[in-house]
């Protein structure tokens, strides 16, 4: 148990601190902060996927009037050698993928710099492209752990045996494509060298993890490189490391100093700079005995990595946790491919693995006849199966009678393709979700009294989640003040050290070191301190995953239509309900499990990222090509959340709630779909062809 | 993007003189288009020749009962016109399916009928394409298909033609009115856009120089009974997987005349005539219907990932034209 805090501010629905600011436009992102007389970078990238640069020839970019630099391996900085070789860029004349970085012209203008870039002439050694994904390749690897540092293969008991003789079977393949991030706010890095000093504002999910990647990287001492972030468009896990554009705009102002240096992606390349979701395909066994208890879970993944640098999306991961099953199987097999490096995507592992998983496990309903949440209900477990510790709250079974309630489950008839409106065939699907709850090592805050107020500082960062305010929440109850009187300081790398926002553990790490440094400042100061009086403190180490598996878990509903004439997909209704533990916000939290799933919806119905195996690149690579979802695709969309406070993770009693909305999110409107229209469809997207009567 | 000099032209004779002071000039309208191929490298003109503001914003009634629209009128303000939604609601339809709200308080009538294709191989400077570079190949063909021609396309060109507005006129027999070096002249709507033969990287019949200045609608009366019917996986802001314009005259329970038009399938909006043919005459029925979308649809190929778009015009026309006329009749 931790000494939960009592809420007062927590649990109301404080406005955005920072929503005025953001709707009047006065919140300075990276790309924002004024500059005196800034030069505009545009990168030169590679157009063959495998090969080398033989020449790299700037002479016409160099005439350009109002061009002040072109940068290429000739006469870049040199780097120090880092593990990620993603970075490694402008350093040698090999090229690993179509997009890589390969120069940079630096100009007056951003229309200069654009043009100039396009007059670079380079003439390459190309090799054959090998960018095609298939699960009967025979260079498939294991890799030696998958992301997030577990095990790449488990397994326990005797699958297959169980599964042959399980009364029920589900034997399918279930694929996800190739999905990239788009927030809103393109990456974008803004840099300046003064005084052997080199400032970053960079649009980046964590401050010290950019700081702590690329001080060494440059060279730098890490008081002579500092990173500020003070407002992210979305990041969604691209921003959650820095990428090769960053090194790129960092080395452009090492040689122009005191000189600010702009960068600001265009959407075209955000699909090769800054990383994606692999595509992946899930090999699902599942046996069961006639009731529906699982006998057996058999997962089997074949996903990408890049030749350049390896990303292993840990996709079986969820389906070791999710179901008691005596028997399970998981395994994670990669082919290296001449892509761009793959990346955080929203729930990395979870997301996709889940539409696997739940999509089988309506399957499975179906085969032993049984309504698809009760056969959830029947498959819960009071202990995660492959730990066998007991998990620190789970009501998976709550989430799935809520919402079941909600959504008017009751009366539905099981049998596909009964209801039709017009043209449309109308059907509704469920699915469950899960996320593991995290608190990262490596937090601390800093409280400072003064005139009656008190100054919290953390480097965390806001990436539109709400930190600005759940932050100032919880510090106000561990202060036990009115939330009014919290001056928070955040996004700066100059602020006491923090974990990167991801892993949806922002709230749980940078809230655990705010409360601690509270109570210090508490324990040091009392009740009135001294003015100026001043505590720092870190977020304790933590061993409750050696006694408890922390993790959240969700239920979704989906309605969707499907045009029987033309195959078009609608989806009229969802809801979400979510066990998470306290909530901080209900106002923040109910637009960041809304905007999950919406992000789901997205998933299951346009996002695919479509590669040209020929030449390695991604040809819909903008967002009239790439589809996202539409205001009119979204309906009535809605999640709540059980109410509890989960007292083994951390004082505020939280879990985390970044991730978990996308999950389960698309297998609750595939199965949808097919209680609609009697098509299963095991791929996404869920696109009019796969439902059209040919 | 490269540097280019401006001028807004102040009538239509100075905007063709500018043209024709430079062979890299383009004419700007809202630009929703020719900009962003400024930025990709797709376009590299030394001169814009603003029309955008030419006298040209009007929608004034025809003696005849037809109307003329302005080549300057907004494609949001054209679907907001009265007369058009209650004479030609097919256009007003297909208008409104097109773009954001933002893009059609921008675009222009005449600057919609000149877009060029979205096929992502033409707008990528460093793939092959004939439409962008004749004789550089085209990448279509054996690669990303799924938007691509099934009807009327050639060895050379796979590329649709995207505008919804232009399919709408298409079914309304408009006449676009042109303006150029040699003087004015009108050309059918239907034979205004061009099918790519060996010459993909012409989209239209129109000369160096020529301006569109107006279009046309002729005064079709039972275009009233005219709709639009877009298909597309996401529900707005999404070009056409395929579309269908259509009009019905329905007399004594039968189909006296009828026009269909349809987007997404091919360089040009398609006139599906033959479709039409063995309509006329005919008691509206849904088996009818069927028979006339496969007629027209006989000739139809598909590439590796377009054939889907076949059988989905087919119900598409099946259904268009039965919503106007079984549920009305």
């Amino acid at each position: 148990m931790t000494d939960t805090l009592t809420a007062h501010s927590m649990g109301t629905p404080l406005v955005r601190q920072d929503a005025m600011a953001k709707v009047t436009g006065m919140a300075p992102y990276a790309y924002d902060h004024r500059q005196d007389d800034p030069a505009y970078l545009h990168p030169v990238q590679a157009t063959i996927a495998r090969g080398r640069v033989v020449q790299i020839d700037t002479t016409a970019a160099d005439e350009l009037d109002g061009v002040l630099l072109t940068l290429t391996r000739h006469n870049a900085p040199r780097l120090a050698e880092s593990e990620d070789t993603e970075m490694h860029i402008l350093q040698h004349d090999e090229v690993a993928f179509r997009g890589q970085l390969i120069g940079a012209v630096v100009a007056r203008t951003p229309e200069i710099a654009r043009e100039a870039a396009a007059l670079v002439r380079v003439t390459y050694e190309e090799e054959a492209t090998d960018a095609r994904l298939s699960a009967d390749r025979e260079d498939l690897y294991r890799p030696e752990q998958v992301n997030g540092g577990f095990e790449t293969d488990t397994d326990t008991g005797g699958v297959d045996a169980a599964l042959a003789s399980s009364a029920v079977q589900v034997d399918q393949t279930y694929t996800t494509p190739m999905e990239h991030n788009n927030p809103m706010e393109p990456h974008t890095t803004v840099a300046l060298w003064q005084d052997e000093h080199l400032t970053l504002w960079d649009s980046i999910q964590g401050v010290h993890a950019a700081h702590t990647a690329l001080a060494p990287l440059l060279r730098l001492e890490p008081e002579q490189l500092r990173v500020i972030t003070p407002f992210v468009g979305g990041g969604f896990g691209s921003k959650g490391k820095p990428h090769s554009h960053e090194v790129l705009a960092a080395m452009a102002a090492m040689r122009l100093p005191g000189r600010a240096v702009k960068l600001a992606l265009t959407r075209q390349q955000m699909f090769t700079l800054v990383g994606y979701r692999t595509p992946t395909i899930n090999h699902v066994r599942l046996g069961a005995d006639r009731d529906g208890r699982l006998q057996a879970i058999s997962h089997e993944v074949v996903e990408q990595t890049a030749r350049l640098y390896e990303f292993a999306e840990q996709t079986a991961v969820p389906s070791r946790t999710v179901y008691a099953a005596p028997h399970r199987r998981t395994s994670h097999r990669l082919a290296t491919l001449d892509v761009p490096v793959p990346f955080w995507m929203r729930a990395p592992g979870e997301c996709p693995g889940m539409h696997a998983l739940e999509v089988a496990m309506d399957e499975l309903a179906i085969a032993c006849d049984l309504d698809p949440v009760e056969l959830r209900v029947r498959n819960d477990t009071a202990t995660d199966p492959e730990t066998g510790l007991p998990f620190t709250h789970r009501d998976l079974v709550g989430c799935l009678r809520e919402g079941a309630d909600r959504f008017g489950w009751a009366d539905r008839d099981p049998r596909p393709r009964q209801r039709r409106e017009g043209d449309w065939l109308v059907g509704t699907g469920v699915a469950a979700s899960t996320y593991p709850a995290m608190s990262m090592p490596g937090n601390t805050a800093r409280i400072r009294y003064g005139l009656g107020r008190y100054t919290v500082e953390i480097g965390a960062v806001d990436i539109g989640t709400g930190t600005w305010t759940a932050l100032a929440q919880i510090a106000a109850d561990a202060l036990e003040c009115p939330v009014g009187h919290i001056d928070l300081r955040i996004g700066d790398s100059d602020l006491p050290q923090a974990t990167v926002e991801g892993g949806s553990s922002g709230i749980a790490s940078w809230g655990g070191a705010v409360v601690a440094a509270a109570r210090a400042f508490r324990a040091e100061h009392g009740r009135l301190p001294a003015e100026w009086a001043q505590t720092e403190a870190e977020l304790p180490e933590s061993d409750v995953t050696q006694r408890f598996a922390p993790h959240s878990f969700g239920a979704q509903f989906a309605q969707v239509r499907v045009n029987a004439r033309t195959g078009e997909v609608r989806v009229p209704r969802m809801l979400g309900v979510f066990s998470v533990g306290r909530i901080v916000n209900p106002r923040t939290a109910h637009s960041q499990l809304t905007g999950g799933m919406v992000m789901g919806l997205s998933m299951a119905l346009h996002e695919h990222s479509v590669m040209d195996e020929r030449w390695g690149h991604v040809v819909n690579h903008d967002l009239a090509g790439y589809h996202i979802a539409s205001h009119a695709d979204v309906c009535d969309v809605d999640a709540i959340w059980l109410d509890e406070v989960d007292e083994h993770l951390n004082p505020m009693g939280t879990r985390g709630i970044g991730e978990i909305g996308i999950v389960g999110a698309a297998a609750a409107i595939a199965n949808a779909t097919f209680h609609a229209t009697g098509v299963r469809v095991r791929g996404l997207p869920l696109t009019p062809e796969h439902f059209l009567d040919h | 993007m490269r540097p280019f000099d401006y001028r807004r032209a102040g009538d239509v004779d100075e905007a063709i003189a500018l043209m024709g002071t430079s062979p890299t000039a383009r004419y700007l309208g809202g630009g929703t288009n020719l900009v962003d191929h400024m930025r990709l490298g797709l376009e590299t003109p030394d001169l814009l020749v603003d029309v955008s503001r030419l006298p040209l914003a009007d929608i004034e009634d025809l003696p005849d009962g037809g109307l003329r629209i302005g080549a300057a009128v907004r494609n949001s303000d054209l679907a907001a016109d009265r007369r058009v939604r209650e004479r030609y609601p097919a256009l007003s339809r297909a208008l409104l399916a097109g773009a954001s709200g933002q893009l059609r308080n921008l675009a222009t009538t005449g600057g919609n009928l000149l877009q060029r294709t979205r096929c992502p191989y033409f707008q990528d400077v460093t793939t092959p394409c004939n439409k962008r570079e004749p004789g550089s190949g085209c990448s279509a063909i054996e690669g990303h298909s799924r938007n691509h021609a099934i009807l009327g396309a050639s060895d050379a060109c796979v590329a649709v033609h995207p505008s919804d507005m232009a399919v709408g006129l298409l079914a309304l027999d408009a006449v676009v009115r042109v303006h150029g070096p040699g003087g004015e002249r009108t050309i059918t709507i239907d034979d205004l856009h061009r099918l790519p033969g060996e010459h993909p990287e012409r989209d239209t019949v129109l000369e160096p120089g020529e301006l569109i200045t107006a279009v046309d609608l002729p005064p079709t009366p039972f275009a009233r009974r005219s709709t639009y019917r877009k298909v597309r996986e996401r529900a707005s802001f999404a070009f056409a997987l395929v579309s269908v314009a259509a009009a019905v005259d329905l007399h004594e329970g039968r189909i006296a005349d009828v026009r269909i038009a349809c987007g997404g399938i091919a360089h040009k909006p398609w006139r599906a005539r033959r479709a039409e043919e063995m309509l006329v005459s005919e008691v509206p029925d849904e088996a009818l219907f069927e028979r006339a979308a496969r007629a027209e649809l006989d000739e139809a190929r598909a590439l590796r990932d377009n054939g889907f778009k076949i059988p989905l015009l087919r119900h598409t026309m099946v259904a268009t034209l039965r919503d106007l006329t079984l549920e009305t009749s």
